[in-house]
């Protein structure tokens, strides 16, 4: 039984959810294997509710756990068939050990992850810890900041991750709450137009060619382990940004949409610039703006590719700017930010002249208001007017109670 | 439709064609492998096969070498059972998108771990992929021990025994706790197909594999697999060990179909005294000293319970 076409208009109001559900249904994933949990559920009902309806050929394999449904989509890919899930927060936490195997098995997997905070204390709202789990896994990650982006990134992930070059497994990243479910418009592809951007799942060492057996997640010890990963890291660096690249000139080709690894926002001639991933962004773009009026000259850098991190993109972005914050949505715990550390690492054998300093803001879903940027802004260009840092290394933004900072 | 291999006895089967190399890491004398041949001689259809972390991946996967003719996949401790799942769930996805290399085999999926991949860490992944009703085979490598890690307790651990983790001391008998009836459990889950085998009555266990791979749907299997190592045996005694698990009922032979009908398949005709399979053993050593002799007796009355238990099963139909 042939599936269904669906018809789609040329815009439809979708939430970053549906978003990505409709992006698996248009890339015919051949096995979703899933656990539920919130705020990414609606993915993956919703990929079981096109095959339910038709709408796309495949097999909806409802587990019992997190590392259930990673382990079977490890499974299902090795056996040799486009394959994607979906997960936030805990069940992101119960997924680490499967996530180093599938990119050490070499396993072009999607795993859409609506960032969540961990638990303790339990919170279902949107930061980016889990995001920042995942940083070290081998996997290539990718920051959606709306349901178009959501869309958009998930036909660019499947069409890197598959690249026979490239065989690894990528991540989606969208907010949770804020775009998995905020309806917003959403330019559509038509599902031929779709399909063809990702194209037929070319198999490679794949179990179920019976005239080619194969072995794989082998066991190496102090011999080959090292090997293994190090030409693993070693592709992730050197081979997959040319991929990414080249897939955001075709996407862009087909659909006028203009991705970049990283998103410059006003910053040619910017003095004070903010770091940030997720929805922030699109808040930081606004308040930027708005401070242009007051004088202060403001440009925003988003990160559109986490792993690999963007070194070079993030030096050119940053070239020439007198003042940065960077602003981290996940406890460091004992430590500068993630993206404090990146963009010092970026930057340090650089001529840059720039005074860094970092922020962690918005956990639990915590709101990033535009106040707080303005504020921030603010202290950048009392930076930048002193010729030194004048503030601590590391603020809490919004944090209720004595205020708390460090060094 | 399944192609399963007629063998008329020993000699046949232990020529046929093997897709498990004797080029292997395993102990002298383990039965792991003589188990795992047992199995994948049963047929000669195609086989997707997985192992759980333990001594039968440790010991047959070491890269650059495989000693795997067959495709093989290995993740983790926990999830053999899930990785044939999920390639099960993609084989079924491609036959219906008519996108298969080779249409017209017939694969069978099946996993292998061992009592501590199955019994404890991997005991929930086992029982999704009963309860979802793929179409694969489980078979547990049961050596009542954590073997590749040097002898700890597993939830197979019977009691009484010397493990690393409950030794055996001035004032312990060792393991405690009594071994968990995972054949019931699984059978539990409403099964075509749960069975005890063990690799001395291969006539047994070839006839159950083999209707294992017959039936649609999940099937599991727990074969006893006697250690040298840590049951502290001579390696040439393994066939003596499983000879000795038979034929004391330690280990019966049975299957249930379709979780309550059980048939018991073997019937040793002289039943040997539990205490003779306890004696063979170095991890049953310290219960000959007087004060631990009443955990013997108490070992046979256990063992007489569990056969009159399968018994009533078989004869009630349940």
């Amino acid at each position: 039984m042939a599936f269904d076409k669906m018809e789609l208009r040329d815009i439809e109001v979708w939430d970053g959810n549906f978003a990505a559900a409709q992006a698996l249904r248009q890339c015919q994933i051949d096995v979703v294997s899933a656990y539920p949990i919130t705020p990414s559920t609606p993915i993956v009902e919703g990929y079981s509710k096109f095959l339910a309806d038709n709408y796309v050929e495949g097999e909806f394999v409802m587990v019992e756990s997190e590392h259930a449904a990673m382990s079977g989509c490890i499974g299902a890919s090795a056996a040799g068939g486009r394959v994607a899930t979906a997960t936030s927060s805990q069940g992101f936490a119960l997924m680490v050990e499967t996530l180093y195997q599938a990119s050490g098995m070499r396993l072009p997997i999607i795993l859409n992850v609506v960032n969540r905070a961990l638990a303790a204390p339990l919170n279902v709202n949107g930061d980016h810890a889990d995001m920042y789990l995942g940083r070290d896994s081998g996997w290539i990650q990718f920051d959606a900041y709306s349901p178009q982006e959501a869309y958009d990134l998930n036909f660019i992930a499947f069409r890197v991750a598959e690249d026979h070059d490239v065989r690894l497994p990528a991540m989606v990243h969208q907010d949770g709450f804020m775009t998995s479910h905020t309806a917003q418009g959403v330019y559509t592809m038509d599902d031929d137009t779709a399909y063809s951007f990702v194209g037929d799942f070319k198999p490679m060492n794949d179990m179920l060619d019976f005239e080619h057996p194969v072995t794989h997640g082998v066991q190496t010890e102090e011999d080959w382990h090292y090997e293994h990963k190090a030409r693993q890291h070693n592709d992730l660096m050197t081979k997959v940004p040319a991929k990414i690249e080249e897939a955001f000139a075709s996407f862009e080709k087909l659909t006028g949409r203009k991705y970049n690894q990283v998103e410059q926002y006003d910053m040619d001639d910017a003095d004070v610039a903010v770091v940030c991933m997720g929805t922030s962004v699109e808040t930081a773009r606004e308040v930027a703006t708005e401070m242009r009026e007051k004088g202060i000259k403001a440009g925003v850098v988003g990160l559109r590719v986490i792993r690999p991190f963007p070194f070079m993109e993030i030096k050119e972005a940053l070239e020439g700017i007198k003042a940065i914050a960077t602003l981290d949505r996940s406890s460091p715990n004992g430590a500068a930010g993630m993206l404090f550390n990146e963009i010092a690492g970026a930057l340090f054998n650089s001529d840059t002249k720039a005074l860094l300093s970092g922020y962690v803001y918005g956990l639990g879903g915590r709101d990033l208001t535009k106040k707080h940027l303005v504020d921030l802004y603010t202290e950048l260009q009392g930076n930048v007017d002193a010729g030194k840092v004048t503030t601590p290394l590391q603020q809490f933004i919004g944090v209720r109670g004595p205020k708390l900072q460090f060094l | 439709m399944s192609e399963m291999k007629k063998i008329k006895n020993l000699k046949e089967f232990s020529t046929s064609a093997d897709r498990f190399e004797g080029a292997n890491l395993l102990c002298p004398g383990c039965a792991h492998s003589i188990i795992v041949r047992e199995v994948l001689n049963a047929t000669n259809d195609d086989l997707v096969l997985a192992a759980s972390t333990g001594c039968l991946e440790v010991c047959t996967a070491v890269y650059p070498y495989t000693s795997w003719d067959a495709s093989w996949i290995h993740i983790g401790f926990e999830n053999g059972s899930t990785a044939v799942a999920g390639a099960e769930a993609m084989y079924k996805a491609l036959k219906t998108k008519g996108r298969l290399k080779q249409p017209d085999r017939n694969p069978k999926f099946v996993a292998f771990g061992g009592d501590g991949a199955s019994y404890d860490i991997g005991f929930q992944w086992i029982s999704g992929c009963m309860e979802r009703g793929h179409n694969m085979m489980y078979v547990v490598l049961d050596n009542e021990v954590y073997a590749n890690t040097g002898g700890q307790r597993s939830s197979s651990t019977p009691i009484g025994a010397n493990a690393t983790t409950s030794p055996a001391g001035r004032v312990s008998y060792g393991e405690t706790k009594n071994k968990k009836d995972i054949v019931a459990i699984m059978g539990a889950h409403n099964i075509p197909y749960a069975a005890q085998v063990a690799p001395n009555k291969w006539k047994d266990m070839v006839k159950k594999i083999q209707h294992g791979m017959e039936v649609d749907g999940p099937v599991f299997i727990n074969a006893v697999s006697p250690c040298t190592t840590e049951w502290k045996f001579d390696p040439k005694d393994t066939m003596h060990l499983t000879d000795l698990a038979t034929d004391t009922l330690v280990f019966p032979l049975y299957e249930i179909i379709d979780g309550h009908e059980l048939n018991i398949t073997y019937r040793p005709k002289n039943v040997i005294p539990v205490e003779e399979y306890l004696a063979a053993q170095g991890r049953f050593r310290h219960l000959f000293k007087d004060e631990y002799k009443y955990l013997i007796k108490e070992w046979q009355e256990r063992v007489d319970a569990n056969w009159a238990y399968l018994n009533r099963r078989e004869e009630a139909r349940v």
